[in-house]
């Protein structure tokens, strides 16, 4: 069943003489796990304002097409009609982050849809312990290191437990070992609860595992879209510049040369397996 | 270039976010700092341009002690793009914002106009010249951040997180472009949490830990030292993680790079019978 469907998606912002994005058709299923990709400036951060309706509500500018997402029409409903359902997490966690305390930060969402108070404790206590920060809950955001901002950021978001997660570069600043955490936590909100996610990310090495799908943007335009096996290994991926994994790209480097290996790896983990096929039974 | 004797660190809150560091980074070297959030990178490179000056010890540039200089004359030697860009900016175009920095250092008009058109060029970012920063992508904005430093081509040339928020190809790119920096002998300071960027590039790797330096070495060498960098929060290259996995099958354990690794996949193929 489809979460979010646009048909024939135009939007240009206000002064703006080109379209951000232009005619993009999509449906994303409710519980699929979407990678959006794409050079930068391709539209990925318009696309994905549509989805809770900042975009036309709050960016005003002009919208064409046709916009659907957890079966409301975009343009007639508010954006806070979407924050039940659509929760985002920004690509820089300063433009995100205001309260005094990240504890309030976290808590802003909960309050606004007015949620009662022990229920509203336990849940800031959930989300601040998932991402690893409850250590934090009293300080104030703006001291906080980018890495902690952008955790922060995610448990603010995960607090409101949304039908649909999206996020836009969500681990940027923090160290790998942190990226990967924060991937699990997002990847278990997903297969666990049926949550819908759509992350943006050029650096596909450590989320295409999770992923059951991948959405190429490039120019305003969605260009491709199918499982991440499909997108690493096509020609056009290439051509555009996606960031494909590197145990994908060893893949392709002995295909060249005459080896084809059982299965086309996205990990390190698949890389291994089907090279020790190979390397054991020659 | 970059001499750091029993650098302490202390913020105002009394954290002590360097705990005794001697380092030497030589004229034209190229040098990655990695490590877990809050392990006190950003703070240490921020000792290179005089940002923030030592609490105990000393850091010496160029031989000169930064105590003794001022931010401003460091800057001509030492550029350093931030990891969050709008840090950085704040000018009303792309090209007034790579401009600034050479006004205040009194280059002719003709020469600011050269280095602002060689800047933008090589980035990529000449289609923005009349554009406001602000209305450009946090890629591109960052691009923005580097240009600007490197319009007044400083000896030492430092990049909190470069590769933030840039697409594969932008990365690409920006990776020839530090590598050809390096060898003209610029000395270049990255401090990056990109594994794969760092495997690819190759250069020494600094490993910070808490306030102090873990380890350092050819990024081969610690890339690949699995306990190693697990204690610093770094998860090793995918293509270290793909030979790990098959050590049992006589594979080496330090190879970070794909055609590496395909040249000795072929010829362990080719061999057996």
């Amino acid at each position: 069943m489809s979460i979010i469907e646009t048909k024939e998606l135009t939007y240009t912002y206000p002064g703006a003489t080109n379209s951000s994005i232009q005619k993009v058709s999509i449906s994303i299923n409710k519980g699929d796990f979407v990678i959006l990709t794409g050079p930068s400036g391709c539209g990925k951060t318009t696309l994905c304002r549509c989805f809770n309706g900042l975009i036309p509500h709050f960016y005003n500018g002009t919208l064409d097409g046709e916009i659907v997402v957890a079966g409301l029409n975009v343009v007639d409903h508010k954006i806070h009609e979407f924050a039940r359902h659509v929760g985002l997490v920004f690509q820089n966690p300063e433009n995100q982050l205001f309260a005094l305390s990240v504890e309030k930060d976290v808590a802003f969402g909960l309050e606004n849809v007015a949620m009662p108070r022990d229920e509203m404790r336990d849940r800031v206590n959930w989300a601040l312990k998932i991402t690893g920060i409850s250590d934090l809950a009293e300080r104030a955001p703006d001291e906080l290191s980018g890495g902690q901002q952008q955790r922060v950021a995610i448990a603010s978001v995960l607090a409101m437990q949304p039908d649909i997660m999206i996020l836009d570069e969500p681990t940027s600043f923090l160290d790998p070992l942190g990226a990967q955490t924060i991937f699990e936590v997002i990847n278990e909100f997903n297969k666990k609860l049926g949550i819908t996610i759509i992350l943006v990310e050029h650096r596909l090495d450590l989320a295409a595992k999770y992923a059951n799908r991948v959405i190429v943007m490039d120019n305003g335009k969605v260009v491709l879209s199918g499982s991440p096996r499909e997108i690493f290994t096509s020609e056009e991926a290439r051509l555009i510049g996606v960031g494909i994994p590197k145990a994908t790209k060893l893949y392709q480097h002995l295909l060249q040369r005459g080896i084809r290996l059982q299965n086309i790896p996205v990990t390190p983990d698949q890389a291994a397996k089907s090279l020790r096929e190979v390397l054991t039974h020659d | 270039m970059i001499e750091v004797k029993n650098l302490h660190f202390i913020y105002s809150t009394g954290l002590e976010a360097l705990k005794g560091i001697n380092l030497t980074i030589d004229d034209g070297e190229f040098l990655a700092v990695m490590g877990q959030n809050g392990a006190g990178k950003t703070t240490l490179v921020k000792h290179f341009n005089g940002l923030l000056k030592p609490t105990i010890g000393e850091v010496l540039v160029d031989g000169v002690s930064t105590r003794e200089v001022s931010v401003a004359k460091l800057a001509r030697n030492v550029g350093f793009v931030f990891q969050n860009p709008d840090h950085q900016l704040f000018s009303e175009t792309v090209e007034d914002e790579i401009a600034f920095a050479l006004k205040n250092f009194g280059f002719e008009e003709n020469v600011i106009k050269k280095q602002v058109d060689w800047a933008l060029n090589l980035l990529d970012i000449l289609q923005y010249r009349k554009t406001s920063p602000f209305m450009l992508s946090g890629g591109e904005r960052k691009r923005v951040a580097l240009a600007s430093i490197l319009a007044w081509d400083p000896k030492v040339i430092i990049l909190d997180e470069p590769t933030i928020g840039q697409d594969h190809q932008q990365k690409e790119k920006l990776q020839q472009f530090i590598l050809q920096l390096n060898a003209q002998k610029k000395t270049v300071v990255v401090v990056t949490h990109d594994v794969e960027f760092v495997a690819e590039c190759n250069p020494r790797v600094l490993v910070m830990n808490q306030g102090k330096i873990l380890s350092e070495g050819l990024a081969e060498k610690i890339l690949t030292n699995k306990d190693l960098i697990a204690q610093a929060s770094i998860v090793p290259p995918q293509i270290t993680q793909i030979f790990l996995e098959l050590v049992d099958l006589g594979l080496p354990t330090d190879v970070i790079d794909v055609h590496e690794a395909t040249k000795i996949l072929l010829n362990r193929l080719r061999k057996s019978p």
